[in-house]
């Protein structure tokens, strides 16, 4: 980063998923691993959210009551604040058509339930130094 | 012979003949014009007047230069023609006494007698032994010293002498008279006549030459001039053809005057004006042209013309003679091919009388001997009927060509045979009818066929109504298999989203173990006591098991519902294995197997799906890993550049595959031992999937294994599948 950071802050994860266990497992363990994490159960929450804080990345569970992740997606990467934020999918869905969906809404990148929480870390980290690259 | 004593030259005039007589007989000769009848009158007068019996009036021949007999009294004509002197003998008594003035006795010739001493040999005369006179005719000859002839007479007395005399003296006056004037008239006539024989041989234009024996010419017609002969003012060329001319006739001229008689021969000269080859037929014939001389006389005809013509006419005959053969060679032909054919082929005139038959149409027209006559001809008749009203029917139409079918009787059996006749007018240059060409042509057979096709063609439609049929039916049961399919594909699809349904069911909750087994593990909520932490690593290793069980039938359900997804890309396979053993490599690190490489140089870049040809690899190599308790594990890439495949070989020595087994080891849910396997950790889904993945990528995965003694699973892909 070219910015000097007067506080340098950990980077903020917007952990959205309307399962609590799952938000639950990875919040915790990103915390735990160092990061600043924000939770959000559905699709108008994460917007509220990702608007408010602006995370540096946001997780994004696809299967959302109410307005769904994709659509979501689609809001975050059209809004001039938000579009950079790299989005990285979270789906039970293994099927590839699932995956093409999530890359067509926006995602950067998509990773299947279940996952292992240091697998989803590693893709965190990537996401981050792909955005420090791109800015 | 003896000499009789001489004449005396002076005439004794005694008595006898009075001046009346001797004035008779010169009236008579005046009056008479012609030379012999005044000797004849001479002669007689004097038998009368002078006695004598025997006498011959001979005069000379100035032509000839012969003294030769006119007429005689008493005489033979035989002996008078016969009498001939050559005047050209001069010391003959005869010869010297025409030079004489006056009469010389002479005694007769004595047949066998030898000639006196001194004497010449006796005088040969028509007057024969008896003594005789000869008295030389008055005036003086042509030739001057000689007289014009002498009076020949047998002895008298001496009485008559003086007559004798005065009448020869009368006589040779008058015959010179006579002579003369003939001479004059001769020359005369001679002149007229020669001009007119030149006019004659100049009017003919045919060259006539008159030749000595020498070849010198001595007549020619102005059309022998004018191949002959050339004066000084003419053109060399036409000099040199003359010479040429001259050295070719003479040459004729000798060749064939060898025989006596008229000659013919051709001579080719030249033409001395135009310089063409001229042909003549000459005639030559041999006349007598002077006294032991003779020469040719040669007719020339110009027959190059003729040549000309009698070679065109032969030619001519020789093409009629040719087109004759080659008309009759063409007839022989028309013959044989007529003779040849096996249909009957007839001609008609424009009456409808069949002029031309071939073999097989008098077998159908004419009664043969051996027939039964009656019926046979009946038959006959018949057949001409109905051939007729066909053949008037063309000639009736305006086509060139007329069709039909007839029936005919074959004359010996009576069988009715039915024909196709096809028939052609034969048109003169003039669009006028000449004849009709039938060719008859039997349909026995073909009736026989057509019978036969229709009852195959009755056979072959029940046939193809019984396919109709059948396929109708056919079509049914497809319709059938189509629903059938139709419904299997949507329980397929339905089976595939439920699989997809379920997996993601099992997944959230799966999500939630291994996540939380995790957190654990990692420490997140707290130290772990050591049987804690063993406890929670089993039961994350049963999660991830779960997971892959999931993973795979989520693929199964994929590849089984079409839905697998192929992206295709430039693969190069040494990477992609160097890939793969880098990940085992904690794998292979567990065991004390020895692991080798061989990788060809030769492959090349295939094109493929890289993700599915890894899964595939990946698999096999695990599982040779995992079912190989000792020995080794090795890997080989390899090309076979005529078939365009790539090869990738992974070969244990591990506990290997039953021949049982080897059917099933790629079904579902089959593994060879099951209680091993799971041991391992396998899904008993992985070579089901491999093989299926294989399959999309055009390519196959084959087995080769003995139990106890190892495997080798061959993946075999083409360097491009069929279609992208």
């Amino acid at each position: 980063m070219s910015e000097p950071a007067e506080t340098p802050q950990a980077p903020l994860v917007l952990v959205v998923d309307d399962v609590a266990h799952g938000r639950e497992i990875f919040a915790e363990y990103l915390e735990f691993r160092g990061f600043r994490v924000a939770t959000a159960a559905d699709g108008l929450e994460a917007l509220d959210k990702a608007f408010e804080l602006l995370p540096d990345v946001i997780l994004m569970d696809l299967s959302l009551p109410g307005l769904d992740g994709w659509e979501a997606t689609r809001r975050l990467k059209s809004d001039e604040r938000t579009k950079t934020i790299p989005i990285i999918a979270l789906t039970a869905h293994a099927l590839a058509s699932a995956h093409d969906k999530a890359k067509a809404a926006g995602c950067d990148s998509v990773v299947t339930k279940p996952c292992i929480p240091r697998d989803l870390e590693t893709e965190v980290r990537r996401q981050l130094a792909a955005r420090s690259e791109r800015s | 012979m003896a000499r009789v004593a001489p004449f005396t030259a002076t005439p004794q005039v005694r008595g006898g003949v009075g001046s009346r007589a001797r004035l008779a007989l010169v009236d008579a000769l005046l009056a008479e014009q012609e030379v012999r009848p005044c000797a004849v009158l001479t002669l007689r007068w004097l038998a009368r007047h002078a006695g004598i019996e025997r006498g011959l009036c001979a005069v000379v021949e100035s032509e000839t230069g012969r003294l030769v007999g006119l007429t005689g009294l008493g005489l033979s004509l035989a002996s008078v023609d016969a009498f001939s002197l050559d005047l050209n003998d001069r010391m003959h008594p005869l010869v010297v006494t025409l030079a004489a003035s006056e009469p010389v006795a002479f005694s007769g010739a004595v047949p066998g007698s030898e000639a006196g001493q001194g004497m010449r040999q006796p005088v040969d005369t028509p007057l024969g032994s008896d003594p005789f006179y000869a008295v030389p005719l008055g005036g003086p000859g042509e030739s001057g010293d000689i007289g014009p002839g002498l009076l020949l007479v047998d002895a008298v007395d001496s009485a008559a002498e003086e007559d004798i005399r005065w009448a020869a003296e009368v006589l040779g006056v008058r015959l010179q008279s006579l002579w003369f004037r003939r001479s004059q008239v001769d020359e005369r006539r001679y002149k007229r006549e020669q001009s007119w024989l030149f006019g004659v041989i100049n009017a003919v234009t045919d060259p006539i030459l008159l030749t000595d024996s020498e070849g010198r010419i001595l007549v020619a017609n102005a059309g022998a001039e004018m191949l002959l002969t050339a004066d000084d003012q003419k053109s060399e060329g036409r000099r040199r053809a003359v010479a040429l001319n001259n050295m070719l006739f003479s040459a004729s001229i000798f060749t064939s005057s060898s025989g006596g008689g008229p000659t013919r021969h051709e001579l080719l000269l030249v033409d001395p004006t135009e310089g063409q080859d001229l042909l003549f037929e000459v005639m030559s014939t041999p006349v007598k042209i002077r006294a032991g001389e003779t020469g040719t006389v040669s007719v020339l005809r110009n027959v190059t013309d003729l040549r000309r013509a009698t070679d065109e006419i032969e030619e001519q005959y020789r093409k009629l003679r040719f087109a004759e053969a080659e008309t009759r060679a063409e007839r022989d032909r028309l013959d044989l091919i007529l003779n040849s054919a096996l249909d009957p082929i007839l001609v008609t005139d424009p009456s409808g009388n069949i002029v031309l038959m071939n073999p097989p149409a008098e077998r159908m027209f004419t009664v043969a001997p051996g027939d039964k006559i009656a019926e046979a001809e009946r038959r006959v008749r018949a057949n001409d009927a109905v051939f007729t009203s066909f053949v008037s029917g063309l000639y009736a139409s305006q086509s060139l060509r007329w069709r039909g079918e007839l029936s005919l009787i074959e004359p010996r059996s009576g069988a009715t045979v039915p024909v196709e006749a096809i028939s052609g007018k034969v048109l003169s240059k003039h669009g006028e009818d000449t004849a009709v060409v039938t060719i008859l042509h039997d349909l026995t057979e073909a009736v026989e066929k057509q019978r036969l096709y229709e009852q195959v063609k009755r056979h072959s439609e029940e046939l193809r109504e019984k396919v109709r049929e059948a396929t109708a039916e056919l079509a049914e049961q497809n319709e059938l298999l189509r629903r059938q399919a139709f419904q299997l594909e949507q329980a397929s699809a339905a089976k595939s989203q439920f699989l997809a349904n379920v997996s993601h069911e099992l997944r959230t909750p799966l999500n939630a173990i291994i996540g939380y087994t995790h957190l654990l593990l990692e420490g997140v909520s707290g130290e772990l006591s050591r049987p804690q932490s063993e406890k929670l690593g089993r039961l994350e290793s049963n999660a991830r098991h779960l997971l892959s069980v999931i993973n795979d039938l989520l693929d199964l359900a994929r590849i089984e519902s079409g839905k697998m997804p192929v992206q295709l890309e430039r693969v190069v396979l040494q990477e992609l294995i160097h890939e793969v053993m880098t990940e085992v490599e904690a794998l292979i690190d567990g065991t004390r197997l020895t692991v080798t490489r061989h990788i060809s140089d030769e492959v090349p870049e295939i094109h493929t799906d890289r993700q599915k040809v890894k899964q595939i690899v990946l698999n096999l190599l695990s599982n040779a890993l995992k079912f190989t308790p000792q020995g080794s594990v090795s890997i080989r890439l390899d090309y076979e550049p005529e078939k365009e495949w790539i090869s990738v070989s992974v070969a244990d020595t591990g506990i290997g595959i039953s021949e049982e087994n080897q059917k099933t080891i790629f079904e579902a849910f089959q593994q060879a031992d099951s209680s091993y396997a799971r041991r391992q950790g396998g899904t008993g889904l992985g070579l089901t999937i491999c093989r299926r993945l294989a399959s999309i990528l055009d390519g196959q995965i084959t087995l080769i294994s003995r139990l106890g003694e190892g495997s080798t699973f061959t993946l075999v892909l083409p360097r491009q599948p069929r279609e992208t």
